[in-house]
């Protein structure tokens, strides 16, 4: 199995917080891996260190490696909006512009970084949107407000917008956690149909969702990586009791 | 009684409370309307707003000159402290998480609530006398760019502080680059305060006097020199106000409601530009044509 993202004793930090503690994972190219764990154990953090989010939090540091293709995503000469451009990210909240249409919102990352092709903003947003499954329920009313259509619509248009500069990567942060069982559904549905042509990083607190959609598990606790592995392995036959605990509900 | 009447009775309690205090905070800012309107109506005809200043009350006087030396002022004194202060409160809000960022917000809340006649002491002592400009245009447009700075900084730092996080996260975890950032989602987000806020800068600095007595003194001709003295209108206001003769002191309050329209009108006339913006884009119909060309 190639690795798409490896993570070399990664350690995360906030002032003197240390929310992720010396991980060391490798994220399958191709593939959806899932990160559980309970609340506060560094799941998004850890994400969020993988496009180099986590440094616009003040107070952050990272220490470690991030290897993106085997390049270190954290050496002194890579450019942080390079790599952002490469490993796209979905939040827990929909977070369209509001000042911008469904279409704009969706070609944001190309307008905002100067693209005047019409033709091919018009190509882009259309088979972005279409990749988010989102064309059919919105090609009528692209000119509408991008916070004029539903949560879960809202969702899938910031998916559109993330996969519209034609990442390698999507990292999603609890994209469902604001939305209901359909709109969850939906979700997950694209996510299976989109594996083929990206890498997956989906953090998520619901572990049905990680069973449904995801081809690996990686367990966090308390900022460390507990145990990684297939699926199947994590949630049938886990080899730490921690993990097992956890998947059981008898904690968290 | 029972609990839920008694409960209504304190509800409706608190909103004839609150009622009454929007009331009595309406009573002087309406009395001064009405006032200026009644005594200053009489003296605005067209000769009025078109003939200078002479000082004497007779009939062929007017404030022309000071109306064109307010508006000299407001506007060179916005060309400098306009784009000080926006960037300014760019940079506070989206770059200011560090020192730098403290202290200069320090420095505009205090500066912020600084008289107005040290601003123009400051003024008269670093344009007037060192630099040599003398009493002028030029000195005046400075004292009030340094009165406007520190409000538009403020504004615009509130402004754009209000732009939800999530936003700023969105356009970053698109490979945008954290300038742009600023400039197309934060900026565009948060456009009705930054305008606003330098909506209020402008009416504030139109009305002041104190700074512009040490700066931009006065004239009594037609003046728009940046290098020699100009009538302003808040000063013509002051200067008719101490003299005995009755004709000038109602050319004073002519001055103060010409005064007050032209702040209400710069402040409506934007508003309605924005709305009208808002509403309708050149792009949307940009798309509409396009898409009916493709379906």
């Amino acid at each position: 199995m190639e690795a798409k993202i490896v993570t070399e004793n990664l350690n995360a930090y906030f002032g003197d917080v240390h929310a992720v503690r010396g991980v060391n994972l490798s994220i399958p190219k191709n593939r959806i891996t899932a990160i559980i764990g309970p609340s506060g154990c560094g799941k998004s953090t850890l994400i969020r260190c993988m496009n180099r989010m986590h440094e616009v939090v003040r107070g952050a540091k990272v220490t470690g490696k991030v290897l993106l293709d085997g390049k270190d995503i954290y050496d002194a000469d890579t450019d942080p909006v390079m790599i952002r451009t490469k490993v796209g990210m979905v939040f827990q909240k929909p977070n369209p512009f509001p000042t911008m249409s469904i279409y704009d919102n969706a070609v944001a990352g190309l307008r905002l970084n100067g693209e005047k092709d019409w033709k091919k903003l018009d190509e882009t947003a259309e088979s972005s949107l279409k990749l988010a499954a989102l064309w059919d329920e919105v090609k009528g009313n692209l000119d509408a407000s991008g916070v004029s259509i539903s949560g879960g619509q809202q969702q899938r248009l910031c998916i559109a917008r993330a996969l519209a500069v034609q990442p390698e990567v999507l990292l999603l942060d609890e994209p469902c956690s604001a939305l209901d069982p359909i709109a969850t559904a939906k979700i997950e549905d694209l996510l299976f149909d989109l594996k083929s042509q990206f890498t997956i990083v989906i953090v998520t607190h619901n572990m049905q969702q990680a069973a449904r959609v995801a081809d690996f598990t990686a367990f966090m606790y308390l900022g460390e990586l507990i145990e990684f592995g297939d699926t199947k392995v994590i949630f049938e036959n886990p080899v730490k009791e921690l993990t097992e605990k956890y998947i059981t509900g008898r904690f968290g | 009684m029972n609990t839920f009447a008694y409960r209504r009775m304190k509800n409706r309690l608190a909103s004839f409370a609150a009622l009454a205090c929007v009331i009595i905070a309406l009573i002087p800012l309406v009395y001064i309307l009405f006032m200026v309107v009644k005594t200053g109506a009489p003296a605005i005809s067209w000769g009025f707003l078109t003939n200078r200043t002479v000082g004497t009350g007779g009939p062929g006087e007017g404030i022309g000159n000071a109306i064109l030396g307010t508006l000299l002022l407001v506007f060179y004194a916005t060309l400098m402290g306009l784009p000080i202060g926006l960037l300014t409160g760019i940079y506070v809000s989206e770059y200011g998480n560090n020192k730098v960022g403290y202290t200069v917000r320090f420095f505009n809340d205090l500066l912020a609530n600084f008289p107005s006649i040290v601003i123009g002491l400051l003024a008269y002592a670093l344009v007037v006398n060192l630099l040599q400009f003398g009493f002028s245009l030029f000195a005046g447009s400075v004292a009030l760019a340094i009165i406007m700075i520190p409000i538009v900084s403020n504004t615009t730092e509130e402004a754009l502080r209000m732009v939800p996080n999530s936003l700023r996260e969105g356009a970053l975890a698109l490979g945008v680059p954290r300038w742009k950032t600023v400039l197309k989602v934060i900026l565009v987000n948060g456009k009705s305060g930054v305008i606003t806020g330098a909506l209020l800068s402008v009416a504030r600095i139109a009305g002041e006097t104190a700074p512009l007595l040490l700066t931009a003194f006065y004239s009594s001709y037609w003046s728009s020199s940046l290098s020699e003295p100009v009538a302003s209108l808040p000063l013509t206001i002051f200067r008719n106000y101490n003299s005995p003769s009755k004709e000038l002191l109602q050319q004073a309050w002519g001055a103060a409601l010409v005064l007050i329209l032209i702040v209400l009108s710069i402040n409506i006339g934007v508003r309605l530009f924005l709305r009208n913006r808002t509403v309708k884009r050149k792009v949307v119909k940009n798309w509409k044509q396009r898409l009916s060309l493709r379906t």
